[in-house]
């Protein structure tokens, strides 16, 4: 899925950079404050394995087989910040030392496959964690979907910046039913081989899953006459999990709808409105409302591609801006609950 | 320089390109591709132009045309997807050789196939005059966040001793009768895979001591610092110039 | 820096320490080592050496109250305002050599230590050179380190600490994985170095080489402090530590050629 240069027009190429640097900034901080000054060691080390295990080869069906993409394993494994660093370092690595993927669409290749998948698979893994009994089982299943459904939701994400900033005008139906549709069936296969890696580390070091943390048996008091007290740990769940679980949710159901929403209008309809050269969109009721994207091409804009790179450019700053948006907000109420946290514990 | 730092692509040369610095190389070769993808589809002559220009860049560097040609390869699956546009975009139809083709379709695969063929040469062209260690300094020089730098440092310094810890593994399991041969050992492979994490994991660890031991505070001391003349940046923007040059008269012409 | 020479290397007294999860793994080690001195540390697995040998530049202890008793390296107390000193005067070999060689380049793995100090242009390159040059590995230098056979890495690894110019040189199991001809090229650049050595290993015949005395760690405290030589043909301790002479090695019939 390593988009080479010149499948993403200039502007939305820029745009999604902007985002992934953006979000790569994000979990710079994230990962710092996860993993202190260890930080560089173990996500290279993380990195390397990552970029390793996309060597071996899943053996499918007679004399074909499949690699891992490695988005979701990493997200469940060291946590969603370091994982998006580590498969952000090895796309940048395989654009600029293998000319895999091109450097314009790295922006687009972070995005989908870094962020997205990560952040879509560890919202869903804690969401299920927490939804399951305390159990290994529990952490393998949740892993299980958790790849299952993000590698479709990456290729979702693809589907919608080529539908902003596509250089061709294949009909956006088709290419959401052809991306998602493929990376379904790649998405098992994900799904299959990360649960039984993140098992296999859940069984021998659980410690080393991040996912799991909340797994390990709390701390308890034996009385002398033999009965149990567990003891009191103060809840302190880290909020920026539940930030990123929450960020993760909305953009999945966001992609989910989007998808869904192309996937299911008939091709034909849509083959209308991208020969129509946006002047007919107006008419075509069903395509034009409800969407997210229901203004990708500016009215009043006569040049249909001119109009459609503005739109994206609108859409993806939009975007950001709502992102940015959300972020400060959780700053500001991060800091307004760090400032009140010593108050709390006096009490 | 010695003759370390051989990845895959790197043709060690001594040469005009080879010599530029990193972060010189780097800027040029993203404003060139920048550039091409910003270049109207219907310039076909453009395109020609463009290919020119890296011609001209690969013979200077001293790279074979055959060597660049054959990295071309990496493309492949987008070819098969750009293949396929003509036969699925809406649009006029056209014959050709009794087929019947859409002509936006066709338009199309030829803007993929064009812009994604001279982003892949140019990013080879980079990646076979420049060393491993230049490109991170490079990287690291254009701004890149220092975290993200080591990190990439780290991986490639990694990539090999965990490539081999797998290959280690695989001898392993072979040795002991077993070979992977549908999804019913994908259980097997997964514990590997697992296995690899862990020893990844505990070797993070071991180098963050061996770092530690030796001053690590958190932050990388420079060592090495790449600097670059006004006359090195001067031939490095040549390529991005000459092609910008190329684009305006596209969109003007168009 | 003004130290008589009295001032010995390395000073651990009454070291006691516990790890968080509760396993206590050093009980009250006392262990002065002189300077200019090549000490070999001995004793079974688990018996605490890699725990010892982390409190000598502070990665555990460290007075941060997991554990009781001192450490001074050249007089200079282990305590957090000192790290970064200690770090300098203190150089570790750990045992895996690609552990200890993180950057890309033999030459920048070597300048790592020194550029951390703040060392920089042609006096770092000075430093680099002269260590590299004291482990006959100067042609190397722009070399990646896993292009190097395992020999060369382990050479490496000690320029690396050396280029620190340490007061005390700390070894992790030298020559577990060497062919016999690295292990004595790496006995022979050893000896040629005039600084203190405490050398963990299990390699007894390597100990009683290059080690004039021994110390035998066990059970968390120093169990046995003397002659190497003395310490091995000592059959009662040497059972009682779990240490055993390779078949067919006697020390009493090595004559040593110092």
């Amino acid at each position: 899925m390593h988009v080479p240069d010149g499948f993403i027009n200039a502007p939305v190429s820029l745009a999604t950079g902007a985002v992934a640097a953006s979000a790569v900034a994000v979990c710079l901080r994230g990962a710092r404050r996860e993993l202190d000054e260890r930080a560089a060691p173990l996500a290279g080390l993380v990195a390397a394995f990552i970029f390793a295990v996309q060597m071996l080869n899943f053996p499918v069906a007679a004399g074909t087989s499949g690699h891992l993409l490695g988005g979701a394993l990493a997200a469940i494994l060291v946590g969603p910040y370091t994982g998006v660093l580590c498969i952000s370092v090895v796309l940048l690595m395989q654009g600029v030392l293998f000319a895999d993927g091109g450097l314009t669409a790295l922006g687009v290749n972070i995005t989908d496959m870094a962020v997205v998948t990560t952040v879509v698979a560890y919202a869903l893994f804690r969401l299920l964690a927490k939804a399951l009994p305390r159990r290994r089982s529990s952490v393998t299943a949740a892993a299980f979907v958790a790849a299952l459904v993000s590698v479709p939701a990456a290729a979702g994400a693809f589907t919608l910046i080529y539908a902003l900033g596509g250089t061709t005008d294949v009909p956006i139906g088709k290419v959401a039913t052809a991306m998602v549709g493929v990376h379904v069936l790649i998405g098992v296969g994900e799904a299959v081989i990360t649960a039984l890696t993140v098992g296999a580390v859940v069984a021998v070091r659980p410690d080393l899953v991040y996912g799991a943390r909340g797994l390990a048996k709390p701390l308890e008091i034996r009385r002398a006459d033999g009965t149990v007290v567990p003891v009191e740990v103060s809840k302190a769940a880290p909020r920026p999990v539940r930030k990123i679980a929450g960020v993760g949710l909305v953009l999945a159901l966001a992609l989910a709808g989007f998808v869904s929403y192309y996937a299911s209008t008939s091709p034909d309809g849509l083959e209308k409105v991208a020969h129509d050269k946006g002047i007919d969109t107006r008419t075509e009721q069903h395509a034009a409302k409800d969407s997210p994207l229901a203004d990708y091409q500016v009215k009043d804009v006569g040049d249909a591609r001119l109009s459609g790179g503005l739109a994206g450019v609108i859409g993806v700053g939009a975007t950001l801006a709502v992102g940015t948006g959300v972020f400060v907000v959780v700053r500001r109420r991060r800091n307004r609950a760090e400032s009140a946290a010593p108050v709390s514990e006096t009490v | 320089m010695g003759a370390g730092h051989a990845h895959k692509l790197y043709r060690h040369a001594r040469s005009p390109v080879h010599e530029l610095p990193p972060h010189c190389k780097l800027a040029a070769v993203f404003c060139f591709v920048l550039v091409v993808v910003a270049t109207p589809r219907e310039a076909v002559w453009a395109f020609g132009l463009y290919a020119l220009l890296l011609a001209a860049v690969a013979g200077a560097a001293r790279v074979p045309y055959g060597f660049l040609l054959r990295r071309l390869l990496i493309e492949v699956p987008f070819v098969a997807f750009a293949l396929l546009m003509p036969f699925v975009v809406p649009g006029e139809k056209v014959g050709v050789l009794g087929l019947s083709l859409s002509e936006p379709g066709l338009w199309g695969a030829w803007n993929i196939l064009a812009k994604g063929t001279l982003g892949v040469a140019a990013s080879v062209l980079l990646a076979a005059t420049t060393e491993l260690r230049a490109l991170l300094l490079g990287l690291e020089r254009l701004r890149m966040p220092p975290l993200l730098v080591q990190i990439a440092s780290f991986m490639i310094r990694y990539g090999d001793v965990v490539t081999d810890e797998m290959r280690r593994m695989r001898i392993a399991r072979e040795s002991r009768g077993f070979t992977a041969r549908g999804v019913r050992h994908w259980g097997v492979l997964a514990k590997s895979a697992g296995a690899l994490f862990i020893r990844s994991y505990e070797r993070g660890e071991r180098v963050h001591l061996a770092m530690v031991s030796r001053g690590y505070t958190g932050v990388m001391p420079v060592i090495d610092d790449v600097t670059a003349t006004r006359a090195q940046w001067t031939h490095a923007a040549a390529l991005p110039l000459a092609a910008l040059a190329v684009c305006l008269t596209g969109w003007t012409l168009t | 820096m003004t130290l008589s020479l009295e001032t010995p290397s390395l000073e651990v007294s009454g070291l006691a320490f516990a790890y968080p999860d509760g396993h206590q793994a050093l009980f009250g080690v006392d262990l002065t080592v002189r300077r200019g001195e090549r000490v070999a540390l001995l004793g079974p697995n688990g018996a605490g050496k890699t725990t010892l040998v982390l409190h000598l530049n502070g990665i555990l202890g460290g007075g941060d109250g997991s554990g009781v008793g001192s450490v001074r390296v050249a007089g200079l107390p282990v305590t957090k305002p000192n790290l970064a000193e200690v770090r300098r005067r203190v150089g570790i070999v750990f045992q895996d050599p690609d552990d200890q060689l993180f950057m890309p380049t033999v030459r920048e793995d070597v300048a790592f230590g020194p550029a951390a100090a703040g060392l920089r242009g042609a006096a770092l390159e000075e430093r680099v050179h002269a260590a590299l040059e004291r482990v006959g590995m100067a042609d190397f230098a722009d070399r990646p380190p896993h292009h190097l056979s395992f020999g060369q890495r382990r050479r490496v690894a000690v320029a690396t600490v050396l280029a620190m110019e340490p007061e005390i040189l700390v070894l992790d199991e030298p020559s577990s994985n060497l062919d016999p001809a690295s292990r004595r090229e790496l006995a022979d650049i050893l000896r040629s170095l005039d600084v203190t050595v405490l050398m963990v290993t299990h390699d007894l015949p390597y100990a009683l080489e290059l080690c004039e005395r021994s110390v035998i760690l066990s059970g968390g405290v120093i169990a046995a402090d003397g002659p190497t030589g003395e310490l091995l043909c000592d059959e009662d301790t040497m059972r009682a530590h779990r240490l055993e002479l390779p078949f067919g090695f006697d020390p009493r019939s090595v004559v040593m050629g110092r």
